[in-house]
C-alpha cells in the first residue's frame, strides 16, 4: 500500500517496508551514504545518512518510512554533522587522493566534495596499515578502509565465501582476511566475486589498472554524487 | 675544479651573511657566506633546506601508482617525473616499444611542459634581472616591474606559459599533476577538437619564441664582458641525445663531454647509468653531489640543462632552433661556452625548439589514434631517463613479484647541477663581494648566478634516510652559538 512522508518539504511516496533512504532514492532524492548499498541489508554504521525524523536524529538506511513523517536531510545542521563524520573518516585512515587510483571514482571523495569539505580539520592519525599484494589479480590497500563492511556482507551473503571480516573493537576495529596467513592469496577470492565490486573507496582494487581511465571520464568527473547515487550499486 | 671556498678553516671567527630564502627560484634554499673583519669571503654554500622523502615512501606501493605519485615532487615540471617514472615502468611491464600514438602523446606533453617551464623561468623569474640590471631598484626588480616597463614582453611570457599548460592539460587531463602516461602507454589520445584549439595558437607561439631568442641574444651580446664571465667555471657536461645526436628531450642515449668538448662517454644505454654516475653525500646539504665514476669526485662533477644540451647535441631537428643553435655555437667560437648566463640564451633556443616540435606533432594524425597500450614480458627492474627543463632526470625502480616497489632511486636535474651552482656562486662571491660592504644588490648577484641554472630545490631533496641533518643556533648578530649534527 502506498503512503507518503515529507523530505525537506517534498512529498515522497513509499510502500510498506521501505526505509527512508530507499523511498528517497526511488523518488530521485539523494541522501549521502557510505555503508548503505541497495543490494544489501542495511548496516547503519557510517551514520552519514542520518536525517532528522520529527526532530530526532536517526539513520535513514535503518528507519522504515511511516506515513506523515517529517524528515529533514539537506539542512545546514545535518550537513555540518555529515561533514564532520567524513572528516573523521579521512583522518582515521590514510586517504591521499592525489596519488590514489580510485580518485574520481571514490564515493568517500565524492561525498566530501558534495558536503563542501575543504580540509580534514582534525589531526591525522597516520595509522600504520599494510598493503596485501599477495593475490595475483587483486590488491588490498587497508590504508583506505572506512569499515563500511560492504565487502564483508557481499562475500558472506552473495559470494558465500566469508573472505572478509571486521575484527577488533571501537577505534581498533579493522578489516581482516579470513585465512590463516591473513593473506588474500590464501583465500578463494576472485575478481568475479561481488565483494570485488562493492568497495566504495580504494581498498579492493583490480591489479595493474591504476590510472587507465583518463581524467574527465571517471564516474564523478561526469556528474556529482548527488546525481549518480541511483547507480551506486554499479560502482 | 676544486672545492675552494666550500669549507672555511675557522668558521667560528667569521661573520655569517645568509640569503634566506633565495628568491625567484622553484622551492626553498639559502646561501650562507662567511666573511672576516675585512669582508673577505672564506666560505660560500648553497644549502637546500627542504626535506622530502619520496624515495622512501614509494617503497611498498604498487608500481602503477608511481608515475602519478612521484610527480608530486614538483608543481613546476611534474610532467618530467611523470614521464621518467612511466618510462622506467615501461621497462617493468615489458613495453619495449610504445605505439606511435602513445609515444607522440607523451612527447607532446613533454614539449608542452618544456615550453611552459622555460617561459616561466625566463619571463617571470629572470627577465627582471636581465632587463633592469642585477643591482637595479629592488622594488621594481620583479615581474610586476617588467609588466609596467615592458608590457608586451610580460604578456607574451604569460601567454607562452599558458599555451604550454594547455598542451599539458589536453594530454594529461590537468594542467598540473595529470595522469596521461601509464606503464606501457597512455590513457588517452588527442581529440580533433583539442588539436584544432592548439593549432589556432601555435603559429604565433613559434614566432614569440623566435623573438624571445632574439631578445636574450641581444641582451647577452650587448654586454659580453659581463655575460661571458659572470660566475664562470669550467666543467664537464652531460645530457641524453637522440638519433644521430639530435637534441631530444624525451628519449635517447647518454653522452658526456669534458670542459673542452671532448667526449667522455657516448651512446650509453641509460639502463646502465649507475655504472657511470655515483652520488656523494656531504654533511652540510640535503642535496647529493653526483659525479662521473671514471673521473672521480674531485673532477668528475658536471653540469646539465640547456647549456649542456645545446652544446652536447650534433644538431637540432627543427629549422629555426637549429639556426639559433648555430648562431650560439659561432658566438662561442668553436669551444664550449661555460658562462652560466649563457643558460638563458640556450634555454630560449630550447623553448623555440619545443614550440616547433609541438607544431609538427599537431600536424601528425598519429596523435588521434586509438592504439594506446603495449605490454610484454614482466621485468623486475627499470630505469627511465628524460631531459627535464632543468636537465637530465633519472628514475630507477625495482618491483617485486607481487607488483610492489622495493627500491627507488631518483637523480633529479638540479642535483646534477649541485656542484656547478656552488662553483658559480663562489666565483661571484670572490669577484663581487670580496672585501666590499655587503649590499642587497651585491647579494642579488649571488641569486642571479643560482637562477641561471633554473634550480628546482623541492625536486632536489627527495631522498630520505641517507642525509645527515645539521642544525645551527645563530644569535641576532649572526654568530653560531651552538650546532648539532646527525650523520
Amino acid at each position: 500500500m502506498s503512503h507518503t512522508f515529507t523530505l525537506d518539504g517534498k512529498v515522497v511516496p513509499f510502500v510498506d517496508g521501505q526505509t527512508i533512504i530507499q523511498a528517497a532514492s526511488a523518488a530521485g532524492v539523494f541522501i549521502p551514504h557510505l555503508c548503505y548499498h541497495p543490494e544489501f541489508k542495511p548496516h547503519g554504521s557510517c551514520k552519514l545518512c542520518t536525517v532528522k525524523v520529527n526532530g530526532r536524529h536517526t539513520a535513514s538506511c535503518t528507519m522504515r518510512a511511516a506515513p506523515g513523517m517529517v524528515v529533514e536531510s539537506e539542512t545546514e545542521e545535518i550537513n555540518a554533522e555529515r561533514r564532520a563524520l567524513t572528516q573523521m573518516l579521512f583522518v582515521e585512515g590514510n586517504h591521499f587522493c592525489p596519488s590514489c587510483e580510485k580518485s574520481g571514482n571514490c564515493q568517500l571523495q565524492a561525498t566530501a566534495y558534495h558536503l563542501g569539505m575543504m580540509s580534514a580539520h582534525y589531526d591525522h592519525f597516520f595509522p600504520n596499515r599494510a598493503v596485501d599484494a599477495s593475490h595475483p589479480e587483486a590488491l588490498l590497500d587497508f590504508n583506505r578502509c572506512i569499515l563500511c563492511s560492504l565487502c564483508v556482507r557481499a562475500s558472506r551473503d552473495v559470494d558465500g565465501k566469508n573472505v572478509f571480516g571486521l575484527s577488533g573493537r571501537g577505534i581498533k576495529t579493522h578489516l581482516i582476511v579470513n585465512a590463516k596467513s591473513g593473506q588474500l592469496a590464501d583465500t578463494d577470492f576472485t575478481l568475479a566475486d561481488k565483494a570485488a565490486q562493492v568497495c566504495p573507496v580504494g581498498v579492493i582494487l583490480k591489479k595493474r589498472q591504476g590510472f587507465a581511465v583518463p581524467i574527465g571520464e571517471r564516474k564523478y568527473d561526469k556528474a556529482p554524487i548527488s546525481e549518480t547515487a541511483e547507480t551506486t550499486e554499479g560502482r | 675544479m676544486t672545492y675552494q671556498l666550500e669549507t672555511a678553516a675557522h668558521p667560528e671567527t667569521l661573520r655569517r651573511v645568509a640569503i634566506d630564502p633565495v628568491s625567484r627560484v622553484e622551492g626553498h634554499g639559502k646561501v650562507t657566506i662567511l666573511l672576516d673583519d675585512q669582508n673577505k669571503v672564506h666560505q660560500v654554500r648553497l644549502h637546500i633546506v627542504e626535506f622530502r622523502g619520496f624515495e622512501k615512501f614509494i617503497q611498498g606501493r604498487p608500481y602503477w601508482e608511481v608515475p602519478v605519485m612521484v610527480q608530486r615532487l614538483c608543481g613546476i615540471c611534474p610532467v618530467s617525473h611523470h614521464l621518467a617514472a612511466s618510462k622506467a615502468l615501461d621497462v617493468i611491464v615489458g613495453a619495449k616499444k610504445l605505439t606511435a600514438t602513445a609515444e607522440k602523446m607523451r612527447r607532446l606533453m613533454h614539449y608542452g611542459q618544456m615550453l611552459q617551464s622555460h617561459a616561466l623561468h625566463f619571463f617571470h623569474l629572470c627577465s627582471p634581472d636581465l632587463l633592469f640590471g642585477f643591482d637595479s631598484d629592488v622594488t621594481k626588480r620583479n615581474i610586476v616591474g617588467v609588466a609596467m616597463a615592458h608590457p608586451e614582453t610580460a604578456k607574451r611570457g604569460v601567454l607562452l606559459r599558458r599555451f604550454g599548460q594547455e598542451v599539458i592539460r589536453v594530454t594529461a587531463g590537468k594542467r598540473v599533476h595529470g595522469t596521461g602516461a601509464i606503464p606501457g602507454g597512455v590513457n588517452k589520445a588527442l581529440t580533433v577538437a583539442e588539436r584544432d584549439e592548439l593549432l589556432k595558437d601555435i603559429y604565433h607561439i613559434v614566432q614569440w619564441s623566435r623573438d624571445a631568442v632574439q631578445l636574450i641574444q641581444k641582451v647577452h651580446t650587448q654586454d659580453p664582458g659581463l655575460y661571458n664571465s659572470f660566475g664562470i667555471f669550467r666543467s664537464n657536461f652531460m645530457s641524453i641525445v637522440g638519433n644521430n645526436g639530435d637534441l631530444d628531450f624525451y628519449h635517447g642515449t647518454l653522452r658526456a663531454r669534458d670542459d673542452n668538448g671532448k667526449i667522455i662517454f657516448d651512446h650509453v644505454d641509460y639502463q646502465q647509468y649507475n655504472q657511470y654516475i655515483e652520488e656523494e653525500v656531504r654533511p652540510w646539504s640535503y642535496m647529493k653531489f653526483p659525479y662521473f665514476k671514471s673521473i672521480g669526485k674531485e673532477h668528475g662533477w658536471y653540469k646539465v640543462g640547456p647549456l649542456a644540451r645545446v652544446q652536447n647535441c650534433n644538431q637540432i631537428s627543427t629549422p629555426f632552433a637549429e639556426h639559433e643553435r648555430k648562431e650560439f655555437v659561432d658566438y662561442a667560437g668553436g669551444s664550449p661556452m661555460h658562462a652560466p648566463l649563457a643558460y638563458h640564451w640556450t634555454r630560449m633556443i630550447e623553448m623555440l625548439h619545443a614550440a616547433e616540435v609541438i607544431k609538427e606533432l599537431l600536424h601528425d594524425d598519429d596523435l588521434l589514434g586509438s592504439d594506446l597500450m603495449v605490454q610484454g614480458e614482466r621485468q623486475m627492474e627499470g630505469v627511465g631517463v628524460i631531459e627535464a627543463p632543468r636537465g637530465t632526470l633519472f628514475h630507477h625502480y625495482r618491483v617485486d613479484e607481487n607488483d610492489l616497489v622495493t627500491m627507488a632511486n631518483l637523480i633529479v636535474s638540479t642535483t646534477n647541477n649541485n656542484q656547478a651552482m656552488n662553483e658559480a656562486i663562489r666565483h661571484v662571491a670572490r669577484r663581487y663581494l670580496h672585501g666590499r660592504e655587503v649590499t642587497e644588490g651585491l647579494l642579488n648577484h649571488i641569486e642571479v648566478a643560482i637562477r641561471a641554472f633554473d634550480p628546482c630545490l623541492s625536486c632536489a631533496t627527495h631522498a630520505l634516510g641517507k642525509m645527515p641533518l645539521e642544525v645551527e643556533l645563530v644569535d641576532p648578530e649572526g654568530r653560531i652559538v651552538h650546532s648539532l649534527s646527525r650523520s
